[in-house]
């Protein structure tokens, strides 16, 4: 018989939520710390979403999205989660510039920014001042029309050196690009700069670890392997979801799934008015990613001074469809050391990141699919020799990781890196005015993207699910 | 609660939220996010204290009434008489 993933699971819930991405996770953890009753559903084997990791024989693990958060995450983790695993995040100081315009190292905050605007771009320091200041005053209620693009002309007018440098490492961040809305780039810049780049040590697998005892602790009932076939409605109310075959009650549902498949694919287009749903299908995706994960061989080692976070370029300038083409131009390699990745055999790893576009993977045959892969590997091989000097050799593992495995592990439609655009957020805050009880929690908007933006966006949802409930049961009472 | 007691619960639960500020020095008439490091999160964590702790519903369209602590005090009063303190 096959095993019973939901072996004791109670038949009424006061939550259920849909996905242990960072933001599912957070909902559930703040919630049943509140003293709700929350059943946590991940179809696939482990915890995380695309806070994820796998391994490889001979002690070789791989983070795919451990890249680098804001110091936020200090805070959001104290305070939602547990002290523990906010005293492992740590600063990662090496971030570098690689490209045909610029060759620096930075720490990537504000005051080291300044220097080297005004040393080395030669921008006048009041310029610096004033944009550090419009930046950082941006918030979700501003004004959407001004775009990124046009926010950098407006300060350094032509100067595409200056926009690569505040510009680059964002659109890895969240895939933001310069035609979206401004304050998307605003608030996760300023939110990097306050005091810059943060990892934690240990690796992605301790802190789902931790947080999945946190969430035990405080009495979330998580299981994996369990795929949400559907949400059921019933008069404008949520009432279950289906889950391996079987209905389970719950007075408020968070999908932590994508926003498209949890309206069209879980709930159902006809639960919805018609005005809400053409915002719905308006709502695009963000762009996606190929990344190749590399091991250095037990005993080799790469310099420190090589950086923590590289951003590499040989393209001489700078645009969005760039980074996104095929013919790629531009990497992010994120070096993971032995002291702040541990692992048993003290080896070195390497994740080079690239945005791309999922129909440049999805059209191709199979031979095809698996030869531009190889293709893939071996162009970043040659990139990483420029940084790690004779690095074939010191290698001993590179595998490729196109949009269709994003698609496959995550279930994210088109293997979405970072959730939806911008318009999207309006269309998941809106979700519990269309049907009590249902919300969504996850990357979305870009501003809600990254780990730091959902585990926090999580906890806004938390907040509004309590509220709900607490008006439930006094209204009851 | 009286207006008093209602400030004192609100020092309370800012005292948990702004850990790094010297919160003795703290002018009632002016904006929290001009003498403390708050960000949006922090209010965040101030309606869902005070939901937590004394269940008073804060709606969103109502967060900007937060914005100093004369103010908060001032809005709370109406919907904190009925607690004891």
């Amino acid at each position: 018989m096959p095993k019973d993933f939901l072996k004791d699971a109670k038949p009424n819930y006061d939550v259920i939520v849909i996905g242990s991405g960072l933001g599912g996770m957070t909902t559930a953890n703040i919630l049943a710390k509140s003293g709700y009753s929350v059943l946590l559903l991940e179809q696939h084997y482990k915890l995380g979403g695309m806070a994820t990791w796998f391994k490889r024989p001979g002690g070789k693990i791989f983070d795919i999205s451990l890249h680098g958060f804001p110091y936020g995450m200090v805070k959001s983790c104290r305070r939602y989660w547990s002290q523990d695993i906010a005293d492992q995040i740590v600063q990662l100081k090496g971030v570098r510039f690689d490209n045909p315009m610029f060759s620096l190292t930075t720490t990537y905050n504000r005051n080291d920014f300044t220097n080297l605007l005004c040393n080395d771009f030669g921008v006048e320091e009041a310029k610096i001042k004033e944009f550090f200041d419009f930046a950082r005053g941006m918030n979700f209620y501003d004004d959407q029309k001004i775009t990124t693009g046009q926010l950098f002309e407006r300060f350094f007018p032509g100067r595409q050196d200056v926009v690569r440098l505040l510009m680059e490492p964002i659109v890895y961040a969240n895939g933001s690009t310069l035609e979206d809305p401004a304050l998307t780039y605003g608030i996760v810049f300023s939110n990097f700069m306050s005091k810059g780049v943060f990892t934690f040590k240990g690796g992605t697998d301790q802190l789902v670890k931790r947080m999945h005892q946190e969430m035990k602790d405080n009495g979330v009932d998580s299981r994996i392997n369990c795929s949400v076939e559907s949400v059921n409605v019933e008069r404008g109310k949520v009432k279950s979801v289906t889950v391996n075959g079987r209905e389970i009650n719950a007075k408020a549902v968070i999908s932590n799934a994508n926003l498209s498949t949890t309206i069209f694919k879980m709930v159902g287009a006809e639960k919805f008015d018609k005005d809400f749903l053409d915002e719905a299908r308006d709502v695009r995706l963000n762009s996606t990613s190929t990344q190749v994960y590399m091991s250095l061989k037990e005993g080799e080692q790469v310099e420190h001074s090589t950086g923590d976070l590289l951003f590499s370029s040989t393209s001489k300038e700078f645009s969005t469809d760039k980074l996104l083409s095929r013919e790629i131009t531009s990497r992010t390699f994120s070096f993971y050391y032995p002291d702040l990745r541990p692992n048993p055999k003290n080896r070195c790893f390497i994740v080079s990141s690239t945005n791309a576009n999922y129909e440049d993977w999805s059209t191709l045959s199979k031979e095809d699919y698996e030869e531009s892969k190889r293709e893939l590997v071996e162009n970043t091989l040659d990139a990483l020799e420029e940084y790690v000097p004779n690095c074939r050799e010191k290698i001993d593992h590179a595998e490729a990781a196109t949009p269709l495995t994003f698609e496959h592990y995550t279930r994210h439609e088109r293997g979405s890196s970072f959730g939806t655009k911008f318009e999207g957020l309006g269309v998941s805050r809106g979700l519990p005015e269309q049907i009590q009880g249902l919300y969504h929690a996850g990357s979305c908007g870009i501003i809600m993207s990254g780990w730091l933006g959902t585990i926090n966006y999580g906890v806004i949802v938390a907040n509004d699910v309590d509220s709900l409930l607490m008006k439930q049961a006094s209204s009851v009472s | 609660m009286t207006p008093g007691e209602i400030r004192t619960a609100v020092l309370d639960i800012l005292e948990g939220i702004a850990q790094d500020d010297d919160l003795g020095q703290l002018d009632d008439s002016v904006a929290f996010r001009e003498q403390l490091e708050l960000d949006s999160m922090d209010f965040l964590d101030i309606v869902m204290e005070l939901r937590k702790r004394y269940r008073v519903q804060i709606p969103e369209e109502d967060y900007p009434k937060l914005e100093s602590m004369g103010s908060t005090v001032e809005y709370l009063t109406p919907l904190m008489a009925d607690i004891s303190a």
